[in-house]
């Protein structure tokens, strides 16, 4: 089997995902044309030597549909022989992508992908897409279907994580993300969004509160009480874990994902296509894999995917420098931890989707990214990137330094 | 062969349906009526002569509905695609009517329910007698059945998709004035309504097409906005309501989803599919038996009954003006029955009065009794603390304190003041009636008659036969029930008789399930999703655990050392000792706060530690139906009850048990008898011997027969 490396990375600031965002006026075909470009440029590529370009996306329709991902690399002027897919695995779409682009490479079957994903929120909301899982009765009653954020609050509600709790962690996530921005840590990788004359739109994450404190969180009222109780969420969480009596309902913007607009891109390929390129190899992809879980609680996939793929690279929890789990909802950190025996230290260090928003197609690769920058940073070896997705499921892709 | 449908043609070309099924109240949906309109609307379409046609009955309903009877029977073993043929012959046949480019209109003089309203929505205007005694709606619903005459499919797209599955999946009733303003029909009129719809043809105001073929866009998509929302909260709400264990709510919201999406003849294809999978569904055959066979049997029964009676039913005597005596008392006078209510003095017999007119007032704000009943209603009861006026009364009730000195001298005074005219009724829910006749002279008109709480608004009456009570006591017994609108079911004396005694099974396998170790959450929603109306642990915080602690301890004493002490009962006592008496203390195995909410009581978990495997949870819903059932089949086997029907009508009406399974009896031929005894032999040796099969259901098992009669083979 054929190694595939990481060459580069790149990703767009995160904009709030309403229209008074910064990015509101900037197409999703121009923030994913900007990701390529500043990758090919950046790494003076022969864009005719990328095989695929591989690029998660989430809702899939408007400017958004009709394969975003081809339509992109055309748009950015990469050579008309670079393919072009665009994936959907929900909320890991992006990091999804970077997984199938690095099976291409191991299976010697493409040499030089770009892998990445775009998401305006902003512009094409969640859930346009539409689905039959929530709303064609056929399914929806038999698959118990609740939304993600009762799923959230079953898992404290399960586990015992109070409201404090998950607030005390969304806070931890803003110190750390804007201490990491302050450091400049994310600098070698965050390009700033432009209009078409090239004046910066955005050049830092939108969302991050500064300063965050405790008090901020606690008077934001529960976003899914209602929506649970009077929706009859709450009683299908019970039809699937009736050992609880009532949902506690911790979870509210505050320490939840930001809805955000958003893009990234990684640079992967073989060793040999890397040198033909001129390329250096960063990391390599040890081992990934994704995995199906209960669909109601729906974001306790994480841990699940976590082992299995260190079992596919033939590694054990401790053997991982540093963990990023995508901050959909707090809870779903604090229970991996748990699971995991990962100490909050060594996960998550530059703040997550809580403080700086969570551009769904788009954030797997940035996660990618932020790992990679980070074991780079402390000179550590091995990181692991994880998240949980919708409908129960999750994904993991373990990366080592070369 | 039974004429149904009158078709006459006048001068101007206009044809009337006439439905008229001879030597019958009512049109109903049969096999026969059905063959008839459906040529009766060949005969529109393909008649030149003919240039409209209006649909009108001759009965005080349009249509009754569909023939429950012929869908029971229905026979699959032909195939399904001839089912789909068979059933979807009238649907077929109305779209034709529809498209046929000549106006029909469904002149509405009477009710037009189920069926009859599907019918009346495939013609082009649906114009109503104002007549304040019309109902129009589908309720299908409520017997586990879906609109499947077109109904899903032209309701919503009349009046729209939240309207539309409202209706169809609520199954309410609604008068003209609603029906006008939802948009479900177009018209009401106070004169002749055969004779408008006549002339609206004749003028031309008819439309020739149905909305959604002439602007095939109007008919609401569930993928536009506000069609995707009426589904993410229906779909929750429906399943959170149902608990998954009923068929037609989830078969209405799909075929509404998926007829919306496509034609509407492929639309009614889909209803067809649909209604065919929960005609073959057991569940749907028992809601039917649950809320229309049974109740009919009773009422059939009840009526039989009632005609031998000798007694005259016109004066009612109620003594104790508590809770239940001024339930029962307003009950009786609701019906127009003449009501005597007595207490021992005068503040008794107000506060009780009182309680009346305030139910009474509420309902008439409400809209459930028509405006200035109230008045009439009070004016039938006379309120009193002088046993003397019992003297005219035909049939007396004592309703007073549970005790047996107490009623034995309410026996004795009733009968000083009217000396055997009357029938005695004692509305004991625990003392045998055997024991409380004793202080009676006459002990052939002593009777027990259980009412349940609240009177006003349960349906069963427990009727308890003492060993002396004669047939002609019963019979005017159900006289007096069936002139009050409620229900009976006839039981043999016994301790707790038929209800309470098979009732008490559920709470108490509750605390055997807490002894084992079970969460008490799984405990509770175990029996919630399994369709009991609340679990075994509220149940026992609102009845009272002091009241069940008292009733152990007089067993105890009754039966000395023969009484069979359970981990039950330890439980019931150890709470007692406790003081946690339950709700109205504000502690039993819930501590409640004063802002209403409660939470487990924290040490519960202390005194029965939750185990570390919990059960499976399936296995928790079975045993709280199981235990129940047993209970039933004991009840049967000893002729407390008589029938099976019997124990499931008052399992379903006394309790809520819930109508999926058809009633105890009903859910052991649904599990299967043979099937049913193996579980019960399994939780014998997993949970102790009260799960100890009964003789008569290893009887049943080896014959293989069922306790029910069922219109298809089982």
């Amino acid at each position: 089997m054929t190694d595939a490396y990481i060459f580069d990375h790149v990703r767009t600031p995160r904009g709030k995902g309403k229209p008074s965002g910064a990015l509101h006026s900037t197409t999703s075909i121009a923030l994913a044309k900007q990701v390529l470009n500043a990758l090919a440029m950046r790494n003076q590529l022969n864009t005719s030597l990328v095989d695929d370009v591989v690029m998660g996306n989430v809702s899939p329709i408007g400017e958004q549909g009709a394969n975003i991902a081809r339509i992109a690399a055309l748009a950015a002027g990469f050579d008309q022989q670079v393919a072009g897919v665009q994936v959907n695995r929900f909320c890991a779409s992006g990091l999804e992508a970077c997984n199938m682009g690095a099976a291409q490479l191991m299976s010697g079957q493409s040499q030089l992908v770009v892998a990445g994903g775009v998401e305006s929120m902003s512009r094409v909301p969640m859930g346009s897409d539409g689905g039959a899982w929530a709303i064609d009765p056929a399914v929806a009653s038999a698959l118990n279907f609740v939304p993600q954020g009762i799923g959230a609050d079953v898992i404290a509600s399960l586990f015992g994580y109070s409201r404090e709790d998950v607030d005390r962690y969304a806070v931890e996530s803003h110190v750390r993300a804007s201490n990491a921005w302050q450091q400049s840590y994310f600098a070698k990788s965050v390009i700033p969004v432009t209009d078409l004359n090239g004046v910066p739109v955005l050049t830092q994450d939108e969302l991050i509160r500064n300063p965050c404190r405790l008090a901020d969180l606690s008077s934001l009222a529960p976003a899914f009480a209602e929506q649970g109780r009077l929706g009859g969420f709450d009683e299908l969480a019970r039809h699937k874990y009736p050992i609880l009596r009532e949902i506690n309902h911790v979870h509210h913007a505050g320490n939840s994902s930001g809805i955000a607009d958003g893009a990234a891109a990684v640079l992967m390929g073989s060793l040999a296509a890397g040198q033909q390129a001129g390329l250096t190899p960063r990391a390599r992809i040890r081992g990934f894999a994704v995995v199906g879980s209960e669909p109601t609680i729906m974001l306790t996939g994480p841990s699940f995917a976590a082992e299995k793929a260190l079992k596919n690279a033939g590694m054990v929890v401790g053997d991982i420098d540093r963990w990023e789990l995508n901050e959909a909802f707090a809870s779903v950190v604090l229970r991996f931890m748990d699971v995991l025996s990962i100490d909050h230290s060594i996960i998550n260090v530059n703040g997550g989707a809580i403080a700086m928003g969570h551009p769904l197609g788009a954030t797997g690769a940035m996660i990618l990214g932020t790992v990679l920058d980070e074991l780079e940073r402390k000179d550590l070896s091995t990181g692991l990137a994880t998240l949980c997705v919708g409908a129960g499921m999750g994904i993991a892709t373990i990366i080592e330094r070369v | 062969m039974t004429k149904h449908i009158e078709l006459t043609v006048d001068s101007d070309g206009i044809a009337t349906l006439l439905m008229a099924t001879a030597d019958s109240e009512v049109n109903v949906l049969s096999e026969a009526f059905s063959i008839e309109i459906t040529a009766c609307f060949d005969r529109v379409i393909n008649d030149d002569a003919i240039r409209g046609a209006v649909l009108a009955s001759n009965k005080s309903t349009f249509i009754a509905g569909g023939d429950l009877d012929l869908l029971q029977s229905l026979d699959f073993d032909a195939g399904l695609p001839y089912a789909y043929e068979a059933l979807g012959v009238v649907t077929r046949k109305l779209r034709e009517l529809e498209t046929c480019g000549k106006p029909v209109i469904a002149a509405i003089a009477g009710s037009a329910l189920g069926g009859g309203f599907e019918i009346a929505l495939a013609c082009h205007m649906r114009i109503c007698q104002n007549n304040s005694a019309l109902r129009i709606g589908l309720p299908e619903v409520t017997l586990g059945l879906l609109p499947g005459g077109g109904g899903t499919q032209r309701l919503p797209r009349l009046v729209g998709l939240k309207a539309g599955l409202d209706y169809m999946l609520s199954g309410k009733l609604v008068g003209v004035d609603r029906a006008l303003k939802d948009g479900l029909i177009n018209e009401v009129t106070d004169s002749d309504v055969l004779t408008l719809a006549k002339s609206r043809i004749r003028d031309g105001q008819c439309p020739i097409q149905q909305p959604w073929d002439e602007r095939p866009t109007s008919v609401q998509s569930p993928w536009a906005p506000q069609g995707t929302q009426h589904f993410l909260i229906g779909n929750a709400l429906t399943r959170a309501k149902t608990k998954g264990n009923t068929l037609a709510e989830d078969a209405i919201l799909s075929c509404v989803y998926e007829g919306m999406l496509v034609p509407l003849e492929q639309g009614t294809e889909i209803e067809l599919r649909y209604f065919v999978k929960i005609l073959r569904s057991r569940t749907t055959l028992n809601q039917i038996r649950s809320v229309f066979d049974l109740p009919h049997r009773v009422k059939r029964f009840t009526a039989e009954k009632s005609r031998q009676a000798k007694q005259e039913i016109k004066k009612i005597g109620v003594l104790g003006a508590g809770l239940m005596g001024a339930g029962i008392a307003s009950v009786c006078a609701r019906s127009g029955l003449s009501v005597v209510m007595l207490d021992k003095d005068g503040d008794a017999v107000q506060r009780g009065l009182d309680r009346i007119e305030s139910r009474l007032r509420r309902d008439e704000e409400k809209g459930r009794l028509n405006e200035g009943k109230a008045t009439l209603i009070l004016a039938n009861i006379q309120a009193t603390s002088d046993f003397t006026v019992l003297q005219e009364c035909d049939f007396i009730i004592e309703a007073v304190f549970e005790n047996k000195d107490v009623k034995a001298r309410v026996t004795q005074s009733v009968e000083q003041a009217n000396q055997g005219r009357a029938i005695l009724g004692s509305n004991t829910s625990t003392i045998p009636i055997t024991q409380l006749a004793e202080a009676a002279q006459y002990k052939d008109k002593f009777i027990g008659v259980h009412f349940f709480s609240p009177v006003e608004r349960m349906d069963l009456v427990e009727v308890i036969m003492g060993k002396h009570t004669s047939e002609d006591t019963l019979n005017a017994t159900l006289k007096f029930i069936k002139a009050i609108n409620k229900l009976p079911i006839v039981v043999n004396d016994s301790r707790g008789f038929y209800t309470s005694r098979t009732y008490s099974t559920f709470p108490s396998e509750g605390l055997f399930m807490l002894r084992e170790g079970v969460h008490p959450n799984l405990i509770e929603n175990a029996a919630i999703q399994a369709g009991m109306p609340v679990g075994p642990l509220t149940i026992a915080d609102e009845v009272g655990i002091d009241i069940g602690a008292h009733v152990i301890k007089q067993f105890q004493k009754e039966d000395g050392d023969a009484f069979n002490f359970t981990q039950a009962h330890e439980v019931s006592l150890a709470m007692y000792d406790e003081g946690r008496f339950g709700r109205k203390v504000g502690k039993g195995f819930f501590d409640y706060r004063e802002d209403g909410s409660k939470e487990l009581w924290p040490e519960l978990a202390k005194r029965y530690p939750v185990a570390d495997t919990q059960p499976d949870f399936e296995e928790l819903k079975e045993r709280f139906l199981t235990i129940q059932a047993i209970e039933a089949i004991r009840c049967l086997e000893e002729n407390v009850v008589t029938t099976a029907d019997a124990a499931d009508v008052g399992a379903l009406l006394g309790w809520s048990y819930p109508k999926y399974t058809g009633g105890p009896m009903s859910y052991v031929d649904t599990v299967g008898v043979e099937e049913f005894l193996i579980r019960c032999e399994n939780f014998e040796r997993l949970y102790g011997d009260r799960y100890a099969p009964p003789g008569l259901l290893v009887s049943k098992a080896k014959a293989s027969s069922t306790f029910c009669q069922w219109l298809k083979p089982q």
